[in-house]
């Protein structure tokens, strides 16, 4: 049915460049209660508070009792394929010039029956597991795919699916910028993108004449290139783009400037600019030179200009007086990266935001453990591309403040303040 | 009126259908649909003799009326109605409007409704009324490449032919005869014949559904006049007695995936209120957007039991002249689908087919006719379902 995913093959200058469609994004606005647990990469659907039945396609009120208490909750996600077919003429252009969609009906182990996209190899009676996606409007829809005995699919036999590749941004065969090379996280992205079958890695470094320790290790590998790239000089950015924002399909913004501190302190003015020059005029400078040519490419070729990603901390969504300034910054760079997210959905071009506790590296010396590994923020963020998430959280500081901010935002913003971090 | 009827309910006595008009369909049309609208009401008029003006009830099926409903078009037509409906309920809408229509009628409320259905089909219409076709559909159908009914109808007719043993070639003799009906229909879209190689070599759109098991969408009007007899009598016009109708919405909920429609709820019904039996049907015209609906119906109305639809077609020659005439006008599948006006299509020609007037599509000595209704494909099936039983003057 399928095979393994080739190389994209290189690009005929003579031919016209696809433009990108999209699907269909309209959307109720209970129906969006799914795009939020598929941002996150849950599986989940609407469940009544009052007598606890699952139901789908989204609804006003229970169809068991009509409670209108209803609410997301994480669901099984196991189901049992009752009919597929294969849509060979859609209506629609984005699908169309994609067809044929496998696409079957599942009655979940929830109990609801739910119509999604197949994997090729699902059979009528199958058991089969659901995810729920972002498509490339950036909408919820459902996958499934064979979970019978002896039917399990690898990561990798999954990527063979055309469909399966249009609800995330697989880092396989995919031209790779990383913005910020000093970043600590490098050598463990560098890694993770490796292992999973990336293509050119392309790693921007400032001031390049300071030492920079990974010189000759990057130097030695296949498909590693170093670039000149100062997100602080619109120039340094421009000249980057103008030579390689045709060529990149995913950015990975890994731009920062972390220097703890509360307000009052001796420099912290002076940090907080230094902040806001990397995180927020970094990302917007990146944003006006090579989100317009990614737009332009998203259903460029073979893979096409599939998602931007930054790397940001925990501080951009809980404001720790610890970190106020760097806080500040945090929290700019991901009102902005809103903004972008919408610009890029045009082409159909994903934004992810990863969210890293404190870490290992020395200006989190003070910081209270747990801290998160450098190789845990890599896996997650190549998890998060895989699987086409916006929000992902790394690290148990991370997925703890998190959650408390759900629960009590107040109740987080008094402990902080008190210095209660636990 | 037979015995026995749930909560005493009352029959259709008395009330009649009449003037069967049809305003000749278009692939495409650059009118809107309320020019449709107009025409069917110009038809009706003229076949009744009966002015406008004076159709004191007005019941409208559409889905493309917009930003108007019916109370609207009663000033743009210069109809004064003392009653009004609007049936936005595509395939189901002519049993619909005859059961509302026929209550009022016979309570006096009002004397002779005018039940229109008319739908334009401009270039882009298909794909804006499946991007805005209802809400589930919205959020759960056309987000997967699968706008339109042909998916849903690729499930359905697949698991209905796994677990009944339904072969293609036996959906593929409803819709050869269909067209071999079209043929002496004037009015179908339809002009050429259909051979079964052509039906089976006809190229796939959603596994099991091939090219001709779909309908072709297009503009058209369907309309007929609901009275009480003494008003026909004084107005001339030939009629067909409205014996029984049924309808039941989204029933069955708990069928994983549609296997029969609502009919099955109330089929008895149907032939107790009109005191006859299914063998006594002379000619059927069920709703057929798909064969595999029609075959269900066979099943759920009663002309054999469920899961035997497949050899009921093997042995039955579905033909004008044949053993069991059905969807005499060449039906949606040949004739084309205005929209809601494919449910209002199997009524006109059942009233014409029992009244005698029905041309070269005729069924000889037909009698008693039953027509029924299906539609809105909400999310992953059929929800309405109805039908209704007429009988020419003198049963």
């Amino acid at each position: 049915m399928t095979q393994p995913l080739q190389p994209p093959r290189r690009k005929n200058p003579l031919e016209r460049t696809r433009l990108p469609l999209l699907p269909p994004a309209k959307r109720s606005r209970r129906a969006h209660d799914l795009t939020r647990a598929a941002a996150e990469g849950r599986f989940a659907l609407h469940a009544c508070e009052s007598c606890g039945t699952y139901s789908y396609p989204p609804r006003e009120a229970c169809p068991a009792c009509l409670s209108d208490r209803l609410v997301l909750r994480d669901a099984p996600d196991g189901g049992e394929l009752l009919s597929a077919t294969k849509a060979e003429v859609p209506a629609d252009n984005y699908f169309r010039e994609r067809a044929p969609w496998s696409v079957g009906l599942v009655r979940m182990d929830g109990g609801p029956t739910v119509l999604c996209f197949l994997n090729p190899r699902c059979r009528p009676g199958d058991l089969v597991r659901l995810q729920l996606r972002l498509d490339r409007a950036g909408q919820a829809v459902f996958y499934a795919f064979p979970a019978g005995k002896g039917q399990a699919m690898s990561e990798r036999e999954l990527s063979e699916d055309p469909q399966w590749r249009e609800l995330g941004a697989d880092p396989q065969h995919r031209r790779i910028l990383i913005t910020d090379g000093r970043n600590p996280v490098l050598m463990p992205l560098v890694a993770a993108l490796h292992g999973a079958g990336a293509g050119e890695i392309i790693i921007g470094l400032s001031e390049s004449w300071k030492p920079f320790a990974h010189r000759d290790a990057l130097a030695a590998m296949d498909k590693v290139t170093i670039v000149p790239l100062d997100l602080t000089d619109e120039r340094s950015v421009i000249d980057l783009a103008r030579d390689h924002a045709a060529k990149i399909e995913i950015l990975i913004n890994t731009a920062d400037y972390l220097r703890p501190g509360p307000l009052g302190g001796a420099s912290s003015l002076n940090a907080a600019r230094e902040a806001m020059e990397r995180l927020y005029f970094g990302q917007l400078r990146l944003a006006e030179a090579f989100a317009p040519v990614m737009i332009a490419r998203g259903a460029d070729g073979d893979a096409g200009a599939a998602a931007w990603v930054n790397l940001l901390s925990i501080y951009a969504q809980v404001h720790d007086p610890a970190y106020a300034t760097y806080s500040g910054a945090q929290a700019a760079a991901v009102a902005l990266s809103q903004g972008l997210r919408a610009e890029l959905a045009k082409g159909g071009v994903r934004l992810a935001n990863v969210f890293a506790g404190p870490t290992d590296s020395e200006w989190y010396q003070t910081s209270a453990q747990p801290k998160v590994s450098q190789s845990a923020i890599a896996a997650a963020l190549v998890d998060a591309l895989k699987r086409g998430m916006e929000e992902t959280y790394v690290g148990d500081t991370a997925k703890d403040l998190h959650a408390r901010k759900q629960r009590n935002p107040k109740a987080l913003e008094r402990e902080l303040a008190a210095g209660l971090e636990g | 009126m037979g015995p026995g009827l749930r909560g005493g309910r009352k029959g259709y006595d008395g009330v009649v259908l009449a003037a069967p008009v049809t305003v000749p369909y278009m692939r495409f049309s650059i009118e809107s649909t309320a020019w449709w609208v107009g025409r069917a009401l110009a038809a009706l008029s003229q076949a009744s003799g009966i002015a406008h003006q004076n159709f004191d009830g007005f019941s409208l099926a559409s889905f493309s009326t917009a930003p108007d409903t019916a109370i609207g078009l009663t000033q743009h037509f210069g109809l004064s109605p003392r009653f009004v409906d609007f049936i936005p309920m595509g395939g189901a809408s002519g049993i619909v409007s005859i059961r509302h229509a026929a209550r009022a009628v016979q309570a006096g409320d009002a004397d002779i409704v005018a039940c229109v259905a008319a739908d334009t089909n401009h270039v882009n219409s298909f794909r804006h009324s499946l991007e805005n076709f209802s809400r589930f559909s919205q959020d759960a159908v056309y987000p997967y490449g699968t706008g339109g009914p042909n998916v849903s109808f690729a499930l359905i007719a697949a698991n209905y032919m796994r677990k009944y043993g339904a072969a293609r070639a036996d959906f593929g003799k409803i819709a050869v005869a269909q067209r071999s009906n079209a043929l002496k229909n004037p009015h179908a879209l339809m002009k050429k014949p259909l051979s079964m190689e052509q039906y089976m070599n006809a190229r796939a759109i959603a596994e099991p559904i091939h090219l001709f098991d779909c309908v072709m969408p297009c503009a058209g009007a369907e309309a007929f006049l609901v009275m009480r007899e003494e008003t026909a009598r004084a107005e001339g016009l030939p009629y067909a007695r409205l014996l029984s109708a049924i309808e039941r919405h989204h029933a069955f909920a708990q069928d994983a995936i549609q296997e029969r429609g609502g009919w099955v709820q109330d089929i008895d019904e149907l032939y107790a209120m009109a005191g006859v039996r299914p063998q006594q049907i002379d000619v059927l015209q069920t709703y057929d957007d798909y064969p595999v609906i029609s075959m269900m119906q066979f099943e759920d109305l009663g002309f054999c039991r469920k899961g035997e639809g497949p050899d009921f077609v093997r042995q039955h020659d579905l033909t004008i002249g044949g053993s069991f005439p059905h969807n005499t006008s060449g039906g949606q599948l040949s004739a084309g689908q205005a929209g809601a006006a494919g449910g209002h299509l199997g009524i006109v020609e059942a009233v014409r087919q029992v009244t005698g007037r029905a041309e070269g599509t005729q069924v000889a000595n037909a009698k008693l006719a039953l027509a029924s209704g299906f539609g809105m494909i909400n999310y992953d099936r059929g929800l309405a379902s109805g039908a209704v039983i007429l009988a020419g003057n003198e049963p």
